[in-house]
């Protein structure tokens, strides 16, 4: 089932961030790099979204928003973490009001280096982040399956033993 | 008979492949008009197969009931239509599944949802007046409301009713959400209301949402095809470029323009209406 990779929505989320990676972000969008030539959609409501991109570090103030939009996405659901500041906290470690990277928060799975990440870097960790997808799906699609067949076969000794339902 | 039969099968079966190949035929010269290579033109299938794939997240139980009834009213519309029966029935019918869609962004707690839900609501409004204009305009040109008479009339209808073609092309583009007039839920990312209507819908809901979008999308260009048909076998194919260099107007409107308020909406829908299609009208009555 090579099917579901071939249509990545984003959600975006700009954390702590001074703004560069979120510029080079929506740059893949552009004519120039054309994201969407590989379906992916920059759609910006967390219902509809397959990868979670995070720019930027996590504070205390957006830790909640950044775990109620995790929680949000319907799996199968691939993080991707664009820039030093997403990946580590970056520049702004120090900082007073900063815990650290996205992985501090949710579960990161593709790391992104580069102050600011590079739009060719970008894509590439999308892409990354879409074979991992693709791979989650198919593990969700099995389990389904698995499941189906495991009541099935539940339902079938029920049956036989005269007390199922 | 055998012929209604046919093509209200040939709609149920054929109607989401158009459909879905006309959403991706948009996406793609839409990216070229911008200078980007743009996505395969089966996309929209890719998405559907995606949408149904993922985890279902139930955020109003009733919802997927009412989307599923939005969808089985469009199909209806569309086998009434190409069924050969009364037009106006058929966009009473649409009408319906309308405010199916719209109860089911209404029922969610998310406010862009429910805005969505109002500003759809004001669309309706727009576009229903230049809708019944156009069907009345089918009923002095042919003398019958029914698409089975109006397609075997002497002359195309539109040779007597070009206003209210125009009329019911610039409603168009609010009935299949194109820019200027997509103010209830965009095709295009991040407007200011992320997704409008369908922001609370995800996986299997939104995937019905789509397919249900390809068949009114297939019946509204079936009733564009309309104005063209008569009973000469050369019109299918006029109707059928008619269809297309609408649906490349459509587009073209769509990447060449901004999203205006609801006010400007209302104005210039209903001006164009009262000043084409009306013209068109009192002509069409007193000569
Ligand atoms: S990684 Fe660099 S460019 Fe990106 S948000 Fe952090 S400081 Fe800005």
């Amino acid at each position: 089932m090579g099917i579901v990779k071939r249509s990545p929505w984003l959600l975006h989320y700009d954390g702590s961030s001074c703004n560069g990676c979120d510029i080079e972000v929506l740059a893949c969008l552009t004519p120039v790099y054309d994201a969407e030539r590989f379906g992916i959609i920059n759609t910006g409501d967390p219902m509809q979204a397959d990868i979670f991109l995070i720019t930027g570090g996590i504070n205390t103030q957006n830790q909640a928003v950044v775990k109620q939009l995790y929680d949000q996405m319907p799996s199968p659901k691939v993080v991707v973490a664009v820039g030093v500041c997403a990946c580590t906290g970056g520049v702004f470690k120090e900082c007073y009001n900063i815990i650290g990277g996205a992985d501090t928060t949710i579960p990161v799975d593709i790391y992104v280096p580069g102050c600011a990440a590079r739009p060719q870097a970008i894509i590439d960790g999308i892409i990354k982040a879409v074979a991992l997808f693709q791979e989650r799906a198919d593990e969700q699609e099995a389990n389904q399956k698995g499941q189906k067949t495991e009541n099935a076969a539940l339902n079938e000794a029920g049956k036989e033993t005269g007390n199922g339902n | 008979m055998i012929y209604r039969i046919i093509s209200i099968a040939a709609f149920l079966i054929f109607a989401p492949l158009v459909g879905g190949l006309l959403s991706g035929l948009d996406r793609k010269i839409s990216a070229r008009m911008q200078g980007r290579i743009g996505p395969s033109i089966f996309q929209p299938f890719y998405d559907v197969r995606k949408l149904f794939s993922k985890q279902f997240i139930v955020v109003n139980p009733a919802q997927v009931f009412l989307i599923m009834s939005f969808l089985f009213t469009i199909i209806f519309t569309g086998c009434m239509f190409f069924g050969g029966n009364d037009v106006l029935l058929c966009f009473f019918l649409l009408s319906t599944g309308a405010t199916f869609l719209i109860f089911a962004a209404c029922i969610t707690n998310s406010p862009y949802s429910n805005l969505g839900a109002s500003r759809e609501l004001l669309q309706m409004m727009c576009y229903e007046p230049a809708v019944l204009l156009a069907c009345i305009g089918f009923y002095l040109a042919t003398g019958s409301f029914n698409v089975s008479d109006i397609i075997q009339a002497d002359m195309p209808a539109i040779v007597k009713t070009p206003g209210f073609f125009i009329a019911f092309v610039f409603i168009l583009t609010i009935k299949l959400r194109k820019s200027p007039f997509d103010l209830s839920t965009s095709h295009h990312p991040h407007q200011e209301l992320v997704k409008g209507i369908t922001t609370d819908m995800g996986a299997k809901t939104l995937g019905l949402f789509e397919v249900a979008e390809w068949y009114e999308h297939v019946f509204l260009m079936g009733f564009v095809g309309l104005f063209f048909i008569n009973k000469n076998p050369w019109s299918y194919l006029v109707a059928v470029i008619a269809v297309l260099a609408t649906y490349f107007l459509e587009i073209l409107i769509d990447n060449t323009s901004a999203r205006v308020k609801w006010q400007v909406m209302l104005k210039s829908a209903w001006g164009v209406t009262l000043l084409v299609a009306g013209v068109n009208l009192i002509i069409l009555m007193v000569v």
